[in-house]
């Protein structure tokens, strides 16, 4: 390598030149390959770590909403995660329509959350506290529903209301409403969205 | 042979005469990284890294597995000694000012270990599956969530999943076998620069010829083994005596994501990081008035806190500028240094409260306290102080002025020291 450098070098001025700038477009062609084929190789281990087609596929959970009375609610697993599910009173509906959005942390309407008509009694939540990942309490009548009467989370103390959404505390953002559909045998499908206007009543 | 060499080299290498007890630490702690491999490598034999087995693996190695209660104890306890030896190793550097030129090198790599350490410990308390392996992975893994934008696919990529399940345990162990690897590397380094630029000492002066060292064999290798003899003691009491004192009794129920535990702790080591991570609430006055109004979420506010209360440490050089590196001639900084201490004490205990009043408002003076110190007080301090004249030298402290050749000294250089 060094012998044909310096034999190149003792060539000609002219050749030389040439020589200088055949180098540095072989440098950096060779660089930029050799840095595209690093992260070429590195992408499949790092995607290796993403969510794989089988957890993927797990992704939808049904489940009958026919036995659940008003005022009761269930909790089912999605996706590893609970799924708060509540069946509210229309005196809950009205409380949870009665606050402006714009007075909330994370403004949002209970329209905006769970439509309306006769889809809007179904409270469907990911039961997991946006602050940094607890299940809230308020699932079962004895529990501390916190000062809004939704749901309280007791790690860090976030309060959320009968929408869930966060009204106290250190947690950033509503209880997430996870993709959904109600059909005509009231039944439930979670991880799948709602046809426009579908029967369970209208999506906002 | 270069081992050899290496050996010999670092057995006979001059160390300064006047080391107290503090210089205890560094040794101890690479005897609990080795203990840590030790036993680590042999519960691997036994463990089980699924979410249906984790526990029950454990559980059988506790009651079936010939010593595997005493493999697990000494891992388990082996975790807590380590930090203890590993905190007080760097409050001895902040205290004699170890850090300080010509050692930044070393003290950085010191706070890589440090880092590399937590994330071992924390994969680590994962393993066995229980209530407060989940709720505590859970809890810190969702931290990633507050990074805007990207946060959420983050955070399934550091799942695998879409919350901590079968792929999380499964990454979680296979770098918590890997890591401690990654740490012995480091720890080598540390050592390599250490014996470049020499240890420190009480005085925080330099060794300015022979008079001032002994060679470390004999001389250290019997103190090390002494305090090694103390730390033993210490670590069985714990084995045997209060295995799970330092562990919560949660962790002996299988974890149930569907159930968080009414209060959630981190292993006591992780306490004041804890209550850090804890204090940004949007209510704090500190956090409106800092972060808040730009619209940065509180969240993400008390995640970088948590990181930099760490990652301070790396810019500590250009933060305490005193020339003098001994707390022993610093007047002022040595009653900043022990409000600190008591400080970083108050945290580790409202790490343990729950996260109401007056806790959180304690917690958050705490906090306060801990960043002032470095960001403000160090600064000011250094600029302030009027330290007290230096001696001369080690051997004219050690010595009372002789200076001389009397090595008979060198056996109790505590005392003479003072
Ligand atoms: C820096 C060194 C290390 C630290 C701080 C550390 C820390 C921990 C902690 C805190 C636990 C949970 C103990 C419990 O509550 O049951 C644990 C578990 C475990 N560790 Fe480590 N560890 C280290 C090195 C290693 C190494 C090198 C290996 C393997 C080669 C290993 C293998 C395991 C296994 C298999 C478990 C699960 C069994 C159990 O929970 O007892 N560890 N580790
Ligand atoms: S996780 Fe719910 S308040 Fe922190």
């Amino acid at each position: 390598m060094a012998n044909t450098a310096s034999t190149e070098a003792a060539g000609a001025a002219g050749a030389h030149d040439e020589g200088a700038g055949r180098r540095d477009f072989l440098f950096l062609a060779g660089g930029a390959f050799g840095a595209f084929a690093a992260g070429a190789s590195a992408w499949p281990l790092l995607d290796s770590l993403n969510p794989a087609k089988d957890t993927l596929a797990a992704s939808t959970t049904e489940v009958d909403l026919s036995p659940i009375e008003q005022g009761q609610a269930i909790t089912v697993k999605w996706r590893g995660s609970p799924v708060f599910i509540r069946r509210r009173t229309a005196k809950e509906v009205a409380e949870a329509k009665a606050v402006k959005p714009d007075d909330l942390p994370d403004p949002q309407s209970d329209e905006q959350r769970f439509g309306s008509g006769a889809r809007e009694q179904w409270l469907v939540v990911v039961g997991v506290c946006t602050h940094l990942g607890c299940i809230p309490l308020g699932q079962k009548d004895t529990d501390n529903k916190g000062e809004f009467g939704g749901w309280f989370c007791p790690c860090h103390g976030s309060h959320y209301d009968i929408s869930g959404r966060i009204r106290k505390g250190p947690a950033p953002r509503n209880l997430p409403v996870p993709p959904y559909t109600i059909t005509a045998e009231n039944k439930l499908i979670i991880g799948k969205e709602q046809p426009k206007d579908g029967p369970g009543g209208t999506t906002a | 042979m270069p081992i050899v060499s290496m050996v010999e080299h670092s057995l006979y290498y001059p160390v300064p005469r006047n080391l107290n007890y503090m210089w205890n630490f560094g040794s101890l702690a690479g005897l609990s990284l080795i203990i840590m491999i030790v036993t680590g490598i042999v519960l691997s034999m036994h463990y089980t890294p699924h979410t249906d087995y984790a526990f029950d693996s454990v559980e059988r190695i506790m009651r079936d597995v010939n010593y595997g209660w005493l493999i697990r104890y000494v891992h388990m306890n082996g975790g807590s000694m380590f930090f203890i030896v590993v905190y007080l190793h760097v409050f001895r550097g902040l205290y004699y000012g170890s850090f300080k030129s010509p050692r930044e090198l070393l003290w950085w790599l010191g706070v890589i270990i440090l880092f590399l350490m937590m994330a071992t410990a924390f994969m680590g308390y994962v393993l066995p599956w229980g209530q407060m392996s989940f709720w505590a992975a859970k809890v810190i893994t969702s931290m990633v969530g507050a990074v805007p934008l990207v946060g959420e696919s983050l955070m399934e990529l550091l799942w695998g999943g879409f919350t901590v399940d079968n792929p999380t345990l499964n990454r979680f162990y296979s770098l918590h076998y890997l890591l401690p690897f990654v740490i012995f590397g480091v720890v080598i380094l540390h050592i390599w620069a250490l014996h470049t630029v020499k240890a420190n000492n009480p005085l925080g002066i330099d060794m300015k010829g022979p008079q001032d060292s002994v060679d470390f064999h004999p001389y250290y290798t019997v103190k090390d083994l002494f305090g090694t003899g103390v730390f033993l003691l210490v670590f069985a009491a714990f084995v045997f005596y209060a295995p799970n004192y330092l562990g919560h009794p949660d962790n002996y129920i299988q974890a149930d994501p569907l159930k968080t535990p009414p209060h959630i702790v981190p292993e006591w080591y992780f306490l004041p990081f804890y209550t850090i991570l804890r204090s940004f609430t949007d209510d704090w006055w500190l956090f409106q008035i800092l972060l808040g109004w730009w619209g940065m979420e509180a969240k993400l506010a008390g995640v970088l806190a948590m990181a930099g209360a760490v990652a301070v440490l790396f810019i500590l050089p250009w933060l305490d500028t005193s020339r003098v590196r001994s707390a022993k001639f610093r007047p002022l900084y040595r009653v900043f240094f022990w409000l600190f201490v008591i400080d970083c004490l108050i945290l580790g205990w409202i790490g343990a409260q729950p996260a109401e009043q007056p806790w959180t408002a304690i917690g958050q003076w705490a906090t306060l306290w801990y960043f002032a110190y470095f960001l403000v007080m160090l600064p000011l301090i250094s600029r302030i102080e009027r330290p007290r004249p230096l001696p001369h030298s080690i051997s004219q402290s050690v010595l009372g002025g002789g200076g001389g050749a009397a090595v008979a000294a060198a056996a109790s250089p505590m005392e003479k020291s003072r």
